[in-house]
């Protein structure tokens, strides 16, 4: 036998495997510096006045990010009231009617692709159709462009959800003489309520992050408003606009706002993560 | 009523129950219908509407916008080689730093991982692949590009610098930010996406097929490269793709690092600009006109660009998914 062909084939397989554990290692490692500096800067940021003030004028003291965080909550919460009938009635018509329908495969393979599509393009969308036909920026078309990129993760997760439902639930149902609608909401999305659920949560801590969508739609307000048909302050754009600020006050908030948007969406996706393993 | 031919009489009210039940039925198929078919609709819509937008641009520079380097504002001349030079240079970069990352942690969380490690790390990636882009951005603006600046890029101007041809790429004022800065940035942020394609497309492999090289005297390493890899291909391309996709189109995290200037230099340290980062710095002072149209012109390349890539990563899933079925 020979040796050398054995003792190379040895030092690969260590070599490929401690590889392996540096590239896992580098991973964490990355995940706990960005946690770490997130933690450490964005704690410096917040006071009292973090949570009640609204966002300071360029150059001065004090202040806080209350109006961003008014206005985002606002819109993602009219995002998710908008997006949530949408996304889970579409995902019924995929998982009841769509074994059949060649509109559903093409709408199941363009969701697949709005899932990671540019957010960015999103927004330039919702500019072209909405902001420049009626002038002006507005909370509402925040919450559009949002609605966009919730719809296609809520559709996703609901017709995987409604799949699991075995089909002896439909059988037993239909042969009670239930409608279909009825089937559908009182018997097959209530056994898969919690995977639904889950779907909309991520959806939500999917949109709490996005940036990109809201700066031509949403864009800023510098004051406290809750007119969903004025500019509105949200915590993405304030962040990406004071972030970039020469001002230390301004960087010291945006670390304070990058920080409470983190916690949110690792919250919402805990939660989410919880949600589904309680049932399942 | 065919179906109640068997000899049953329907009274009057049972009719109408069965009437209105099938007049719901009719009616809650069209609506899901309708919802449904919204998603085609506003694919549709975006595509329209960006044709229709930026139609001045394309019309006055015609499909040489798409090729020429100059972006002039002030002389209202434009051409968006240099952010789709940007683009797909950062794109490109970011996924050869990332694809073997990714291809380790997924190989150490299915093969070598102990079993009560498995689920907090594999948590733990899906939890970057959480975090908002912006706060990638900002570190990388922050923390990392002066590190970078400091440590990482004399000393890899002073290395590979050297080298003939290749050194160039390395060459020029460690500013921090510029191309590679954001390519990096990039990396960090589709590792996670990849991985977990990659780690869910590994667990599939029939467990006899692994045990049975084991069976042989196979290493480890061996059978991942020889019988995990070649089993998963498809599944694996489609996850690089689907990064690809992801890091052709993120906003954030670019264009806080990438320094925002439209020019193409042959060092990879210098400034640049992507599609996203072009977008994100200039939308909000374009003035109607060439420079607006044009914006649109590039915003419709890069919804072009993603598509064709994500569909591509789509394909070679759903091509693995058909294989798992057809084989076990």
């Amino acid at each position: 036998m020979d040796i050398g062909i054995y003792n190379r084939r040895k030092r690969t397989n260590k070599i490929g495997l401690t590889l392996s554990m540096v590239a896992m290692t580098l991973g964490m490692v990355v995940l706990l510096w960005i946690l770490f500096i997130l933690f450490s800067k964005g704690f410096a940021a917040l006071s009292g006045n973090f949570f009640t003030q609204s966002t300071p004028a360029a150059g001065s003291d004090g202040g806080g990010l209350a109006n961003a965080i008014v206005g985002s909550l606002m819109m993602v919460a009219s995002c998710t009231l908008i997006s949530t009938p949408i996304g889970v009635l579409a995902g019924i018509f995929m998982a009841e009617y769509g074994d059949r329908s060649k509109i559903a495969s093409i709408t199941r393979f363009v969701t697949d692709i709005m899932l990671s599509a540019p957010s960015i393009v999103i927004g330039l969308f919702v500019y072209a159709i909405l902001v420049a036909q009626v002038k002006h920026f507005s909370g509402w078309a925040g919450t559009m462009a949002l609605s966009l990129l919730a719809v296609p993760v809520i559709l996703k997760t609901t017709e995987n959800m409604l799949r699991l439902v075995p089909g002896t639930l439909r059988e037993a149902a239909y042969a009670l003489g239930a409608p279909k609608w009825k089937v559908s909401f009182s018997v097959i999305l209530r056994a898969a309520k919690s995977g639904v659920m889950t779907g909309i949560l991520l959806a939500v801590a999917r949109v709490s992050g996005e940036t990109a969508p809201l700066l031509f739609t949403a864009l800023n307000n510098q004051f406290f408003s809750t007119d969903m048909n004025k500019p509105m302050s949200n915590l993405p754009v304030v962040i990406y606009q004071f972030a970039l600020s020469p001002y230390d006050n301004w960087v010291n908030l945006a670390w304070g706002g990058a920080l409470l948007i983190t916690l949110t969406v690792l919250g919402l996706n805990i939660l989410a993560r919880v949600f589904f393993r309680e049932k399942s | 009523m065919t179906s109640m031919s068997s000899g049953i009489q329907l009274t009057p009210e049972m009719a109408k129950i069965v009437r209105n039940q099938k007049m719901q039925d009719f009616l809650f198929h069209k609506v899901t219908f309708f919802f449904a078919s919204l998603v085609l609709i506003v694919l549709a819509g975006i595509l329209i509407s960006l044709i229709i937008t930026s139609w001045p641009a394309l019309k006055e520079f015609g499909p040489g916008f798409f090729f020429s380097p100059e972006w002039d504002v002030v002389n209202q001349k434009f051409g968006g080689l240099t952010s789709i030079y940007g683009t797909l240079v950062t794109a490109t970069l970011a996924l050869l730093i990332a694809v073997p990352l990714s291809f380790g942690i997924a190989v150490f969380l299915t093969e070598m991982c102990p079993n009560w490690l498995r689920r907090p790390l594999g948590t733990a990636v899906e939890l970057l692949a959480a975090v908002p882009s912006i706060i990638y951005g900002m570190f990388g603006l922050f923390v990392f590009a002066p590190l970078f600046a400091t440590y990482v890029q004399p000393f890899l101007t002073d290395t590979i610098g050297q080298v003939p041809v290749i050194g160039a790429l390395f060459q020029g004022a460690p500013n921090g930010i510029g191309l590679l800065c954001a390519a990096l940035i990039l990396a960090f942020m589709v590792v996670p996406f990849i991985t977990s394609v990659m780690r869910d497309v590994f667990e599939i492999v029939p467990p006899v097929l692994k045990e049975s090289a084991y069976g042989i005297g196979c290493t480890t390493w061996e059978v991942v490269t020889r019988i995990v890899l070649p089993y998963t291909q498809a599944g694996v391309v489609g996850g690089i793709m689907l990064g690809l996709g992801r890091a052709l189109g993120e906003t954030m995290a670019v264009t806080f690092v990438i320094g925002n200037a439209h020019r193409i230099r042959a060092s990879l340290f210098s400034p640049g600009s992507s599609i996203a980062s072009t977008l994100a710095n200039e939308f909000g002072e374009a003035e109607p006109g060439l420079h607006y149209a044009s914006l649109f012109a590039l915003g419709l390349a890069l919804f072009i660009i993603t598509f064709i890539v994500l569909s591509a990563a789509k394909w070679m899933l759903v091509r693995m998914e058909k294989q798992k079925g057809a084989k076990s």
